[in-house]
Parts: structure tokens; sequence; C-alpha cells
């Protein structure tokens, strides 16, 4: 909502100066968004008359005037089309300062004499509505200054409203508001039935009262079309920012700002029939007033008459039944629209104008008689004409009734920590314009005027109250803390837990968006349609991601291409899975990308770029914190990942995740380096932790035995040292795995690796016997299951 | 005994000549070993008369120990020299930098995040979380909003076609832990929520953090306590001016916009608070009986309040981060300055 501050300083005028008055808006719930002045700074000017022009004898564009300043004649040169004996213009004196500091001084242009400037709109920081110099009516006081002519000491102010506060949406509604907060009278301009000249009248029927509850029509005939609407109320037209068109539109366009009551008129001569209010048609079309016709669906209120829709109700006018420069009939329509009937249809077909705004938050539904004789008489005083009587159609079963609601005292104390002086309640309540019936001892029944709809329940009341009492007036405690938040559980690794040990192991942590790139999506899972969004921002961020690789693989493109030499990222957030019959899987993941050398460059340190085994101990350092072991890595196929660099992980047969190295041919495909490694858990399944159990320390020695197999190539070394641990007992306490070779004295196609086997027994010394035995037990073992034999 | 002092002389010569520890050691068995000249001295007494021995004796052992001393002095003299010579060559330069990886760090995001965690987990505050990809129910409907509510238009949604859409503020997740419990409730529910509106101050996806409390006799007073305490907390400005402003939201009733006095400015106006020395960070309200009863909780016996905040625009104003887009770039340039 954007007005001028003298225009409401006319309805309500506290003795307040402009930027306490905004603080006050603001801290009332009409928060003030921008103030700004109503006109460049400038001085100089005055109302000034032309008193006689003559060509320039040299310039064919120019003419020479002689200007009258209500004290003196000063001859000034000018280039303006429309400059002519007897015109009043805004005349910029020797010495004047206009806008952009543009100093007047005596002048000769072409060699002829110029005393000062006649000036055009735009010069004085105004908008130009025809080109050429600014006109002023006839009955401008010559000599007056022209600030103060145009009231141009003023200031827009633009107020930023909530959906509830419809009832502000006008200078009567703001004005209500002051005249409230500063219990300063409500200065309504008095507003008189127009006396009905004329008896024509035009039929209307309402087919849809539910929708259309009041619709008044009024005839008016005979306007001037050539008349012009007054600078005052295209000055306050322009201050909020709308331009101004013609007389009768300007009209019911003031009047929308002036009292919230959007209005229409239509060209009497361009109806046919009558008038009936009533839903469409799936099909019907419309030509609305800015050009485009549109299809109309089944269901949206329209103004119609005998040759089809005039106009959405509420929302925009046709253009078939539109006023024009040359209409002298009008039909005034002034309506009550039932907000559910509006809201959302001009956005459905991609409109929105100041009338659906006002009428889809909801209109005083008694205002319409109001803003008719209002209109009326503003058209007659501007353009001449004559009215008829207003036609009225009102379904009184269909209008909003104000609801009664039960107030108490009590509950305005239970709602805002602090008990409101009775006699307080009930000033504001009427100051507000609610009625209220005392109803017991601090007990009240209360009705809303008709421009409060928003009052439904006790709570909005008491807003209210708070609100004119002063939110900065109301106490402010901290309440008691009774009882602590759950017990912080032992069994889950928090989020927090993972991502510090992320952090330490050098990752950064990326955020990105959950809907990604369909051609990225469709790269890592080919075989997953996504779900996809109905109305994505934009064709890059249309699907959501089924794996968080999605999301680091384009920030690693973002940050390569910025020549970074080292990636270390994760992220955690949800990935979307659609399940079978329409179901959808929302589950947290934990995914880290590398790329780069394994460490951060060092001079004494051999430059080696990060390999799957870097990436597999932070990944073994996640499963780790939760003190779980039995994670598994195998070798297994994923689309994303190369196939001979690839993990699925797994604890106790659940998949816990994957591990590799981008897939070659994938990395081609998105532009991206071949040695980028990728790993993405599940965070149900490593966030299970393990309460820890002490175990007695053993003093008794421990003993290594170092042995070397020898193996075909093929054999995983996992296989390997779960034979070792099946064939060992609990005397074996680890086994570790401290070289792999191929080469020189390995027959070819087979391996050596090398395993350091630490034997220990918790209360005893272990015999060698013992030790040897067991140590046979995993030679055989392994003999029998890979055909491995001990390395010479 | 004339030459006890030549010999002295001599022997402490020799000490101050050697050039090493075997050379000192040769001295040593020169003068004072078993063959010694000083110890051969102290021999010699017994060829001396009982009134001259005493007197010889004390010189010879006085001529010993200054030797003896001598000898101590020169060899720890150079076995401080080995060592000083062993440490200077251990010498590294300790500008050079370390060996091995560098910590990375949180988004900045999830710093904010935490802090705020932390504040209200001081209060007895829980954390929930809910599904991002929610029902119209849960986001819209159990809120208050209705499915032609001019509301609706502010929230620019994200829709599947199917009924279900990404939400649109944390604030389901009110609905669903009511749903789920039993007052009373104390929770927040920090996350990721979704509009459909990018420009320089808006991205499609971006965090909140929604508080909700349900109690016995909660008022708008404790609202306006917790709000504030958090805000001075999150600022680590005690003073840090705090105010209310009537506004609209309808899931809460009373409602307020709350702003704080500039972080950038001291409130005196500048560019950031747009001249008006305010900035605005967050929203709240008295839970409307509509909503608690959604949440299947009678209004007539528990009230509570409800705030929801954006985590990127505290981080900001924290920060003095002036652009929200990079928050989603993940340009490790602007990520690695939170560490």
């Amino acid at each position: 909502m954007r007005f001028n501050e003298s225009w409401l300083r006319e309805w309500a005028n506290p003795a307040l100066d402009t930027e306490a008055l905004m603080h006050q808006l603001t801290m009332a719930g009409l928060e003030v968004d921008g103030v700004e002045t109503a006109a460049a700074s400038f001085t100089g000017v005055v109302v000034a008359e032309v008193r006689e022009t003559a060509p320039h004898p040299d310039a064919d564009k120019l003419t020479l005037c002689q200007v009258f300043d209500g004290s003196d004649t000063f001859p000034v040169v000018c280039g303006a089309p429309n400059v002519r004996p007897g015109l009043r213009v805004p005349f910029a004196r020797v010495g004047a300062v206009l806008p952009g500091d543009f100093r007047i001084k005596s002048a000769k242009l072409r060699g002829q004499p110029s005393e000062g400037m006649l000036c055009g709109a735009s010069e004085l920081g105004l908008e130009d509505l025809i080109d050429g110099l600014l006109e002023l009516p006839d009955d401008a006081p010559v000599g007056t200054d022209i600030r103060e002519y145009l009231s141009l000491d003023d200031n827009i102010i633009e107020v930023d409203l909530t959906p509830n506060r419809a009832d502000c949406l006008s200078v009567r509604g703001i004005a209500r508001e002051v005249s409230v907060l500063n219990r300063v009278p409500f200065n309504e301009p008095a507003i008189t039935p127009v006396a009905s000249t004329l008896d024509d009248t035009f039929p209307v029927t309402v087919s849809a009262p539910g929708s259309c509850p009041r619709y008044l029509g009024r005839v008016i005939r005979g306007i001037n079309p050539g008349a012009h609407t007054p600078l005052w109320m295209v000055e306050r037209l322009r201050r909020a920012g709308l331009r101004p068109i013609d007389p009768v539109v300007d009209v019911t366009n003031y009047v929308l700002l002036e009292l919230g009551q959007p209005m229409h008129a239509f060209d009497l001569g361009k109806l046919n029939g009558a008038i009936d209010v009533r839903l469409s048609s799936e099909g019907e079309k419309l030509a609305l007033l800015d050009g485009q016709e549109i299809t109309l669906r089944d269901g949206s209120l329209l103004i119609t008459d005998a040759s089809g829709p005039i106009a959405m109700a509420g929302v925009m006018g046709g253009a078939g039944s539109s006023v024009t420069d040359a209409t002298c009939d009008l039909f005034l329509e002034a309506a009550f629209f039932a907000p559910l009937a509006i809201a959302g249809k001009a956005r459905s077909y991609g409109l929105h104008t100041d009338s659906s705004h006002r009428f889809e938050r909801g209109v005083d539904p008694a205002l319409q008689r109001l803003a008719m004789e209002r209109a009326t008489a503003l058209i007659l005083d501007i353009a001449g004409g004559q009215a008829g009587p207003i036609t009225e159609v009102a379904s009184e079963a269909h209008l909003p009734e104000p609801a009664e609601i039960a107030l108490s005292a009590t509950r305005v104390e239970a709602l805002l920590g602090i008990a409101l002086p009775v006699s307080d309640i009930a000033d504001i309540l009427e100051r507000l314009g609610m009625h209220i019936t005392e109803a017991g001892a601090g007990q009240w029944a209360v009705r809303a005027p008709s421009w409060r709809f928003d009052m439904a329940i006790e709570q909005d009341l008491v807003e209210d109250l708070a609100r004119v009492y002063g939110y900065d007036r109301l106490p402010s405690r901290l309440p008691a803390i009774q009882g602590g938040g759950a017990a912080q559980t032992e069994m889950l690794l928090s989020a927090r837990h993972l991502s510090d040990l992320m952090c330490a192991r050098g990752y950064l942590e990326a955020i990105t968006y959950t809907f990604v790139d369909p051609a990225m999506q469709q790269a890592l899972a080919p075989s997953l349609p996504p779900l996809a969004l109905a109305n994505p921002i934009s064709s890059e961020l249309a699907v959501m991601r089924t794996t968080l690789w999605a999301g680091l693989l384009t920030t690693a493109q973002r940050n390569l291409n910025r020549q970074v030499a080292r990636l270390r990222l994760f992220e955690q957030g949800l990935r979307f899975v659609p399940q079978a019959e329409g179901e959808l899987l929302q589950e947290p993941m934990l995914a880290g990308l590398v790329y780069g050398s394994a460490r951060p460059q060092h001079f004494d340190d051999k430059a080696r770029k990060a390999d799957f085994f870097d990436v597999k101990a932070d990944v073994e350092a996640l499963l780790a914190a939760g003190g779980r072991t039995g994670f598994r890595f195998e070798a297994a196929d994923n689309d994303v990942l190369h196939p001979g660099q690839s993990a699925r992980i797994s604890l106790e047969g659940e998949e816990a995740g994957w591990l590799g190295r981008l897939h070659p041919a994938l990395a081609a495909k998105l532009d991206l380096p071949k040695d980028i490694y990728l790993f993405e858990l599940r965070k149900a399944v490593i966030e299970q932790a393990k309460v820890p159990k002490f175990a007695e320390l053993s003093d008794q020695p421990a003993v290594r035995r170092d042995l070397a197999f020898v193996v075909p190539e093929d054999v995983p070394a996992g296989a390997l040292l779960d034979v070792v641990r099946q064939a060992c007992d609990a005397r074996l306490r680890e086994v570790r795995l401290f070289d792999v070779y191929q080469g020189d004295g390995i027959e070819k196609g087979r391996k050596s690796l090398a395993l350091g086997l630490t034997f220990q027994e918790r209360s005893r010394t272990l015999r060698e016997a013992e030790i040897n035995d067991l140590i046979a037990g995993v030679v055989s073992q392994l003999k029998q299951e890979f055909n491995a034999s001990l390395r010479e | 005994m004339e030459n006890l002092e030549t010999l002295t002389r001599a022997a402490l010569d020799a000490v101050n000549a050697a050039a090493d520890l075997r050379a000192l050691d040769e001295v040593r068995v020169n003068y004072l070993g078993k063959k010694g000249e000083i110890s051969q001295l102290l021999k010699g007494l017994g060829k001396l008369s009982a009134e001259e021995r005493p007197q010889a004796g004390a010189l010879i052992n006085e001529a010993r120990d200054a030797v003896q001393q001598a000898l101590e002095t020169r060899r720890e003299a150079m076995e401080q020299a080995a060592l000083n010579a062993q440490l200077a060559g251990e010498r590294v330069d300790v500008t050079l930098p370390g060996r091995g990886e560098l910590p990375g760090n949180l988004h900045p995001v999830t710093r904010t995040r935490r802090r705020i965690e932390d504040f209200f987990a001081g209060l007895g505050y829980d954390v929930a979380e809910g599904p991002e990809v929610e029902d119209d129910f849960h986001n819209f409907e159990a809120l208050n909003i209705p499915g032609h509510h001019p509301a609706r238009a502010m929230h620019d949604t994200f829709y599947f076609g199917d009924g279900r859409l990404l939400r649109t503020h944390t604030s389901p997740v009110q609905i669903r832990v009511m749903e789920n419990g039993k007052p009373p409730f104390r929770i927040i529910a920090p996350g990721r929520v979704y509009r459909c509106d990018s420009d320089l101050t808006h991205t499609p996806m971006f965090h909140q953090v929604e508080g909700l409390l349900v109690d016995q006799n909660i008022t708008f007073a404790d609202l306006r306590g917790t709000v504030a305490a958090f805000l001075r907390a999150f600022f680590e400005v005690d003073d840090l001016a705090v105010r209310f402003r009537p506004s609209y939201f309808p899931f809460t009733e009373p409602s307020a916009e709350v702003d704080i006095g500039c972080t950038h400015c001291g409130g005196n106006g500048c560019r950031v608070c747009k001249q008006t020395g305010w900035l605005e960070v967050m929203g709240c309200g008295m839970v409307h009986p509509t909503v608690l009863r959604h949440g299947g909780v009678d209004p007539e016996q528990y009230s509570g309040f409800a705030f929801g905040m954006g985590i990127e625009r505290l981080a900001m104003l924290r920060y003095g981060v002036n652009d929200l887009r990079m928050f989603f770039e993940n340009d490790i340039r602007f990520l690695s300055q939170f560490a």
C-alpha cells in the first residue's frame, strides 16, 4: 500500500513528525517499508502566466514569450510545443535551482534574451504526462510557489501489509489506525448521496450470490469525454504509483485508494441485455483490458451480459466493454465479491491486480454504497453528466456476519502474561470500532466492525489489544526449565560426531541443493527414475537426488573449473529414493569426494595422488567411530564407480554404503578428472554405536609370528584374513597384513601376502607348542581354501 | 720439592693444551696415574722426616687437587662443547611447515545451526527433525493455512503434482512432534526448507530453525524472554536491542516479527539495515488454537509459543557474508573461511 502523507493527514493528523508517525505504524503491525519525498528538491519556481508569444526570428522550434509571475513580466525563450498565450505553467525564475543542481541564469538563446525557464513536469522531478510544459489549471494562482501549489513538500509512504490487514489497504483504513493509536479525530470526508437526475438503470441479476453477495450498479450519462483529471487527483494517484488514464478510470482508482473499494466502469453503450454475475463454464473466452485473451476454466466468477463474459469479477475488466476516450455513458459497478471466490483465481490465470489483491484478502462488505456515491460525485464533478439511481442486488444470507466473540480479562492475562486493566481493554476495543457488551466482570461479548473481518476468535482480539497497548510495553521473562532434554544415547553416533570426524580428517563440509540436474541424476542412477518437481525453478534443478554424489560432483566441477588442485568434501543430507506404490524413502546419507594429492604439499614429503586406500582409511575411521566391528568391504559393481575399484560396504548383511573411484567413462562424460574418489554411507547403518565393554588387561607376554603366504592373485586379502581368524580362537589377539608382493621370486599369477599374527592368552603364558599348533592350523586351512603355500 | 711448583704448572699447561678427551686422559695418567709424576711425589713422602712430612704432604695434595680440578673442568668443557656441536647439527628450521593433513571445517550454516541448537539445548529443548518432502496437511492445513489462504501465495511452494510438496518451512515439524507425543513439548527443529524463488536475496533452498514450547501457563512474556535471551547470546551482545512488532502468521496469534538493533552500525542506520537501525531476524507468536488442536493438544489446557528463523540470515549477520547465494555455491575459498 502506497500513499502520500498529506492525504493521510487530511483524514487523521496526530501531532507527530513523519519519522515518529512511521515508527508508530511499524510498531502497530503496519510495517513501513519506505518513505520518499514526493518530489525532488528544487527552489525558485512559481505559477506564472504566458502573456504573449512570438516566433523566434532565428530558430524554428523556439518561441519568444512574455511571462508574468504575479509582479513582473519577463522575456523567456521556450522550446516546448504547447506554449501558448494564456497558459499557466511553472516558471523557474533567474536564481532558481532545479533538481540535479541545475541553476537558472539570465541567458541569450540564439541572440534573444531569456530571463528564466518555463518547466515541464520532468524538469521538476515529476512524471511527464504530455510532451511539453506542465499545464496548470486556469485558476492556478499566479505567483504562488509551485511546491506549495502542488503540495510537493510531501512524503510517499509504502506500507507492507500482512494478509490479515486488508482493512488497511486504503488511506481510510490507515487513517483509522492512526486515529486509534493517537486518540485523534477520524476526519472522514462527508460523502453525501448523489441525487439521481435520471431514471435510467441497467438490469442486474446475480446467479452466483455465494460468490457475489452484493452488487451495486449505476448508470451515468452524458459525461464529457474530453474532460481532464484535475491535477490534485493526478498527483495523489502518481504518489500512489498509479498512472492517470482518463477521468473515469482515475476516479475508480482514486476511490480504491481512498476507501479500499475496487470499482469498475463499463461503457454503457457496449453492454447488451442485462448484467449477470455468474460462474464461468469451461472454455469460455474473455479478451481482457491488458490485451490478452484468456480461456476460462469452470467456476471462475464473471460479470457477463447477453454477449458473454465482459469482466473477470474483481480481477480485470474486458476490453470489449471498457471505457474509452469516446465514452459518454457509463455503467458503474461497486460489488462485494467473497474472498474465496477470488482467492487464487487471478493467480491461476497469471493475473494480479490492485482489485484482486483487495478482494482476495477481503473488502469491507458494507462499503459499496459509500464508494458508489463517492465515485459518482467525483465523476460528475470532473466530467459532468447525470446519474441514475443505484441498483443493488444483495443476498443477506451470503453476506459475512461479524462473529460474536467472547473475551475475558483472564484470557488476556493468560496469553500476554500481564493483567491489562479492564477499563483499558474496553477502551481499546471501542476505539477499534468493536461493539462490546459486558457479560460479567472482566468479560465481554465483542462484535467486530464490518471492516475487521479478520476477527474470528478470542486470540485475534488479544493480539489487537496487545498491538494497540504496545508490544513494547508487554512483559518479558525466561520460562523456568523443567526437566532436561532427552538423555544422550551412546547407542547412536550423532550427526555432529560424524561431521567433526570428517573435518578432523581434512574434509570441508558442503551443502548442495537437494534438487539436481536431471542429466546428472540420469548419469548417476540410470535405472532409477527420480522424483521430479512439477514446477522446478530451473531445468538444472528439476529432480530430487537419489544420491548425494550428484551435488558433490557438481561442486567438484565448479571448483575444478577454478583450477583447484585438491578437494576433500563431505555432505550430510537426505536422498530421495522412490519406492514401490508411490512411496518415497527420504534417507539420511553421508557422502564424500576426494581429489588431488593424498596429503597437503610438503617440502619433505613425496607428492602422491590420493588413491582408493587413502579414502578407504577415512571411511574406516567413520565406521570405527561407533565401536562396531564387522563392516565388510567387497568388490561389487556400481554404475558410478570404476569396476576394478568399487567396494560395497555392509554390516551383518545390510548395505552400509559404497566406496570407489569415479568410473572413467562417467568422468569423461562429466568433464571431470579420472582420479576422483567417492563414498556414500547410509547413516542409519553407520550411526549404530556400541557401548564399550571393558576387558581385563593381560600381563602375559604376547608372541608375534610373521608368515608370508603365496596365493593366486585373485584371492581377496579380506577373505584370507577371515580364514586366519576362523582357524584360530581367542588366543589370536591380532592379525595384521603388512606386505603385498608380486614379482621376482613369485610365480606369475600369484602374489605373496605377509601377515603378522599376535598370540596371547589372558591368564597364562602360551607354550611354544600351542602356538605352533595354531600356526599349523592356519597354514593347513589356507592351503585348503586358497591353495596357499608358505613363502620360502 | 722445589720443582713441585714447576711440575704443577707443567701439568696445568698440559691440561690446557689437551685437544681432546683422549689427550686429556693421557695428561691425567702422566700426572695423577699410578705412576704419574705427582703420584710419585706422594709415594716419596715416606723418605722425608716426620717433621717435614705433614707440610710437604699438604703441598703435594694441594698440587694434586689443583690438577684434578683442572682436569675435571677441562673435561666438562670438552663434553659440553661436544654436546653443543651435536645439538647444533640437529637444528631444524622451526618456521618450516608441519607435515600431514590439515583439518577441514563445517559449513557456516552447520556452524550457526549448532550454536542455535546448543543455546536451546541449554534451556532443555530437544532437536526434532521431519521429512523434507511433505504433504499438504502438515505444511499448510494443520498450520491453519487452508487452500485459498493468501499466505499460500507468499510461500512459493515446490510441488510434485501428486499432493506432495517440498516443505516451505520447518513449521510442519511442530505438528509431527505434537501428533507423536504428549505435552509438554520443548523442541527445536532445524533443517532445509524450499521456496520457488531465486534472486539476489533468495535461494530456492535454505535453512530454518523452528522452535516450539507447549506447556501450561505459557504466555507471550515467555516468548519474548526466550527469544531475546537467544538473540543476545547468539550475537554475544548483552544489551542487544530487541523489539517485537505485531505481524501475522496463520499459525500463531498473537504474532510478532522480531527486530534487533543493527549489528553492523549499532542502530545508527546503514546500508545493511536500510537506514532503519533495525534488522528483521525472525517471526514468532503464540501457537494458534487451531494448530494445537491439529496436533492433538487441548488449547484450553495448554498454551505455547513457536518461533522460526532463517539460519543463513543469522549466519550472514554474524559473519558479515554479503551474498546469500554463496552458501550453496560451495566454493572452497568461501567454505574454508569458517574454520
